[in-house]
């Protein structure tokens, strides 16, 4: 019984410190991203899936970064192979503007 | 023996028939060459992303190509001659498809060790018993 209220009242520690945000010395905890292709299986990135790959194309026509998209390393590397390979046979632009 | 992908793009002005007959001809050459031709994949009429010459749509085809490798040099060659194809590319995909392999085969296994496992700790019980005492006594002496 007596170590709940102690529970409880470090959480309102923490609850005051990422409110007054003093100095943002707490960083906000996001849900980490997992890697879609991980989750759905998949062994090889086929660069004539042009649907697939413009999903990791924003606007400019970039690469989405692994930070964004959350995808693990392999795969990044795979589907990277990949984008630069359908570039080349014009599935999808190299820059847009 | 080596797995490749050879797509090219035939220029959209390129009537049907005349695609036929450079898709024969192109799998002719790898033929002759000793390579097998086991997929044709035509993708069709599709929009480019960018325009190549002055073209801004395309036939796809794909070719999947079994052989040494001395083929593909040829099949490229006469691609690069022709008027009628406007861009190719050459995939080397049986190393790729080898690991995609391996990986899921160390997925299934993986899965079948799992269950294993749980199966053992159902079945086990009996057995960590038995060596804790049996380290008991260790200790004791």
């Amino acid at each position: 019984m007596s170590s709940e209220p102690r529970d409880q009242g470090r959480r309102d520690d923490r609850g005051g410190r990422q409110g007054g945000g003093q100095g943002g010395g707490r960083r906000f905890i996001r849900a980490r991203k997992s890697c879609k292709f991980c989750a759905d299986k998949v062994d090889y990135i086929d660069y004539k899936d042009s649907r697939l790959l413009s999903t990791y194309i924003p606007e400019r026509g970039k690469i989405l970064p692994r930070r964004i998209s959350g995808t693990c390393a392999p795969h990044q590397r795979m589907l990277a192979t990949a984008i630069k390979r359908a570039r080349n046979c014009a599935l999808i632009p190299f820059a847009t503007d | 023996m080596r797995v490749y992908e050879v797509l090219f793009i035939v220029a959209p002005n390129v009537e049907e028939g005349d695609i036929e007959t450079l898709v024969t001809q192109f799998s002719d050459i790898a033929t002759n060459q000793g390579a097998q031709v086991t997929k044709v994949d035509r993708m069709g009429r599709r929009r480019l992303a960018y325009p190549i010459g002055k073209f801004n749509e395309g036939h796809y085809i794909v070719l999947t190509i079994e052989g040494t490798g001395s083929e593909i040099a040829e099949v490229e060659r006469r691609m690069r001659v022709s008027d009628a194809v406007i861009r190719y590319i050459t995939i080397r995909i049986d190393e790729d498809l080898k690991r995609a392999e391996k990986f899921g085969a160390r997925r299934a296994a993986r899965a079948a060790a799992g269950r294993g496992r749980n199966r053992g700790r159902k079945t086990e019980p009996v057995l960590p018993i038995g060596r804790d005492d049996d380290s008991d006594e260790e200790d004791e002496d």
